[in-house]
């Protein structure tokens, strides 16, 4: 018999009193009652209070609004699949480095030498200010939104759900995802937060609306 | 060791760092002799305490929220075989491998085979309850192999030659001055004037781990969450070394134990409610990851996930305590303990401390293992415990069932002054003339209170519960004597 058999038939007789399965009450919201710009005014907030940087701006207004944010970083990276419009300020190409598709895959030395990252997302949950990255083409690979330490991301006001269980709706639950809600930060002294250890030591988030 | 004959499938009891060594009444007494501890345990637990209310009652749906995640638990355990084949299909499917360990030795043996196959001396580690169970750290280390912890509280754990006190916050017991001190002794390279600003500290973190991380090829996390319907894992985390670890190496080893499931994964919508807000009291960790299997292009190439028994059919097959198995290791219960604020964590012996731990580890190994059998007294049944659980274990319930059991492993043998008093106890309060003629009794304990009135030393067993209060003298004439009394004169 194998060790999986031994388990699982252990599983059996620990339960040979057949519990039964009861009917779980979902009576916990399941959609949010708020409206699209209140739902943005949440976001905002719960983002601040995580000392993330936040702007909220038109879709017109992302490019410069890159441009800025970029001002103090040396190299940047950029997923293939990002609007190239967004970059268009761009004059200096030595400090753009593209991963993914034609471009091929940075190096984790060569990320870990690159400044900052901008990178799109795939659904955000405005209640706990929890920004989902699902490995989309303008998200890429987990690895870039993890080693540069100023991260930048922008969030679509379409793409914003008020609580989580909308926002895991729209998700594909076998892509790679990461959650993020501010900046890495630790509680592990004396369980105070302090933001920035591994992760980006700076998130900025541009809403657009 | 198994106390199974091979071929006959049965339970058999958790092994590893589950077992109080002494018991927990004298491991107590030595651990408040330390103030510092105790005030290192009351300015952190009582910052989270706040920290927790805030964000859980800011929620109008919270209750509703712990009422679904008890049921999705407790529907969970009544299906886990099937969800089990489902979850280890789906892994396998989507390009990862599945390996089942009876015990913390066997997990420890594939988990050593994994890393020995990938030809290295050295692996990075997420924070894993699981992972400290079993002994993993110290298994690889006698084979040769150097684990490093890379969350901040674990590395100040390891770098200072300590065991974890809790949960959470393995590292709750020391303050910023002695992790400080800490590092100045043990980590290289570090900058010799270091402050004990909790900022400066998570830095020199950063720069310690940041080559380790950015040169790994395996990785051993644990696991919060494992989804059946998908093979989805998730790792919830702070710092970022989770996700360093699980995306960077080429190999990642995901060590869960069997009750970890959730049959899908809209459940999530549940428990990363409940978790985050119930275990650091922050609206949402800042980093979750999840995911399935491996992905071509982004992140490990080879991945395993072994899942571990140790035990936990062993808990499963008490009725009454198979709930502890619903705990998503939160540690609400330990951060609003009496006992544990006082005691500490290290008091409790096994890697699980406080309310939960008092519970959860005699079910895993038995009461009758070690000095198991005096945890579940480390209570004073206040139920704090079952008030904060976010899954709704009712931990005062399964400790009174536990003591049941450990006093039934005692049973047999000599008589003890215990059962003596409670079995003349039982003489006398079975009838009301016998208790009559008890009481007549009560001025001969008057006389031994003498002129202060208090009695202030019993004798026997019961001089346990004069050792820290008096009694006050007992009146001069019972109720029932002053009744028939009364009722003669009118």
């Amino acid at each position: 018999m194998s060790t999986r058999d031994h388990i699982l038939a252990a599983v059996r007789t620990a339960l040979k009193d057949a519990p039964a399965v009861p009917e779980v009450p979902r009576d916990y919201r399941r959609d949010g009652d708020l409206a699209q710009g209140a739902v943005i005014e949440v976001l905002v907030d719960r983002l601040e209070d995580y000392k993330a940087g936040v702007t909220v701006v038109a879709e017109a207004q992302v490019p410069d609004t890159i441009q800025g944010l970029l001002a103090d970083a040396g190299t940047y990276v950029v997923p293939a699949g990002l609007n190239p419009a967004w970059f268009g300020w761009e004059t200096d190409l030595a400090r753009v480095k593209y991963d993914g598709g034609s471009h091929g895959t940075l190096s984790v030395t060569a990320l870990d030498a690159t400044d900052a990252v901008v990178t799109g997302s795939a659904v955000t949950v405005a209640e706990s200010g929890t920004i989902i990255l699902d490995g989309s083409p303008d998200q890429g690979r987990r690895a870039i939104s993890l080693i540069p330490d100023h991260h930048i991301c922008v969030v679509h006001s379409s793409d914003i759900a008020q609580i989580l269980p909308e926002a895991l709706r729209r998700l594909d639950g076998t892509r790679p995802l990461t959650m993020i809600s501010g900046p890495s930060a630790t509680s592990d002294i004396e369980l105070e937060r302090v933001e920035g250890v591994h992760g980006p030591r700076r998130l900025d988030v541009i809403i657009t609306t | 060791m198994s106390r199974t004959p091979l071929g006959m499938p049965g339970l058999r009891p958790g092994s590893g760092n589950l077992f109080a060594e002494e018991k927990f009444p004298s491991a107590a007494r030595r651990e408040l002799g330390n103030a510092q501890l105790r005030r290192n345990l009351k300015h952190a637990t009582s910052t989270i305490r706040t920290k927790r209310l805030n964000v859980t009652g800011e929620l109008p749906d919270w209750e509703e929220l712990r009422e679904a995640g008890s049921a999705l638990k407790t529907s969970v355990m009544a299906r886990l075989p099937e969800l089990l084949e489902a979850f280890e299909a789906n892994v396998t499917a989507r390009g990862g491998t599945v390996h089942w360990a009876r015990d913390a030795e066997e997990a420890n043996s594939i988990i050593h085979g994994l890393v020995k196959a990938e030809g290295v001396d050295e692996v990075v580690k997420v924070k894993s309850m699981a992972t400290q169970e079993i002994g993993m750290n110290e298994y690889l280390e006698e084979h040769g192999t150097a684990a490093y912890e890379t969350d901040l509280a674990e590395l100040i754990v390891q770098l200072d030659h300590d065991k974890p006190s809790h949960i959470l916050v393995p590292a709750i017991h020391k303050n910023r001055t002695e992790v400080r001190d800490i590092f100045l002794k043990e980590m290289p390279d570090v900058d010799p004037d270091l402050t004990d600003e909790p900022r400066r500290l998570a830095m020199a973190a950063r720069a310690h781990l940041r080559a380790k991380f950015l040169t790994a090829k395996v990785a051993i996390s644990g696991a919060n969450f494992g989804i059946a319907d998908s093979g989805t894992l998730g790792v919830v985390e702070s710092e970022g070394n989770g996700r360093m670890c699980l995306t960077l190496p080429e190999t990642l080893i995901t060590v869960m134990g069997i009750e970890k499931l959730l049959p899908t994964f809209a459940d999530l919508e549940v428990f990363l409610q409940l978790l985050p807000r119930s275990s650091t009291g922050e609206r949402m960790n800042p980093y979750t990851s999840l995911w399935t299997g491996v992905t071509e292009g982004d992140g490990p190439s080879n991945f395993h996930v072994v899942l571990l028994d140790n035990g936990r059919t062993n808990a499963l097959a008490d009725e009454m305590g198979r709930s502890a198995l619903h705990c998503i290791r939160c540690s609400a219960c330990i951060n609003v303990c009496p006992v544990y604020e006082r005691a500490g964590g290290h008091a409790y012996g096994s890697t699980y401390p406080g309310p939960i731990g008092a519970i959860l580890s005699p079910l895993m190994t038995g009461v009758e293992a070690e000095e198991n059998g005096s945890l579940p007294y480390a209570s004073s049944l206040c139920g704090a415990c079952y008030d904060a659980c976010p899954v709704k274990i009712n931990i005062p319930d399964i400790l009174v069932h536990l003591r049941g059991k450990d006093v039934d492993a005692h049973r047999g043998g000599m008589p003890t002054q215990m059962d003596v008093g409670l079995k003349a106890a039982s003489w006398a309060l079975s009838d009301g003339r016998r208790l009559g003629a008890v009481e007549k009794l009560l001025p001969l304990g008057r006389a031994a209170a003498g002129k202060d009135k208090k009695i202030k030393k019993l004798p026997g067993i019961a001089a346990g519960w004069t050792q820290s209060r008096d009694i006050p003298a007992p009146p001069s004439q019972s109720f029932r004597d002053w009744w028939a009394k009364e009722h003669k004169e009118s």
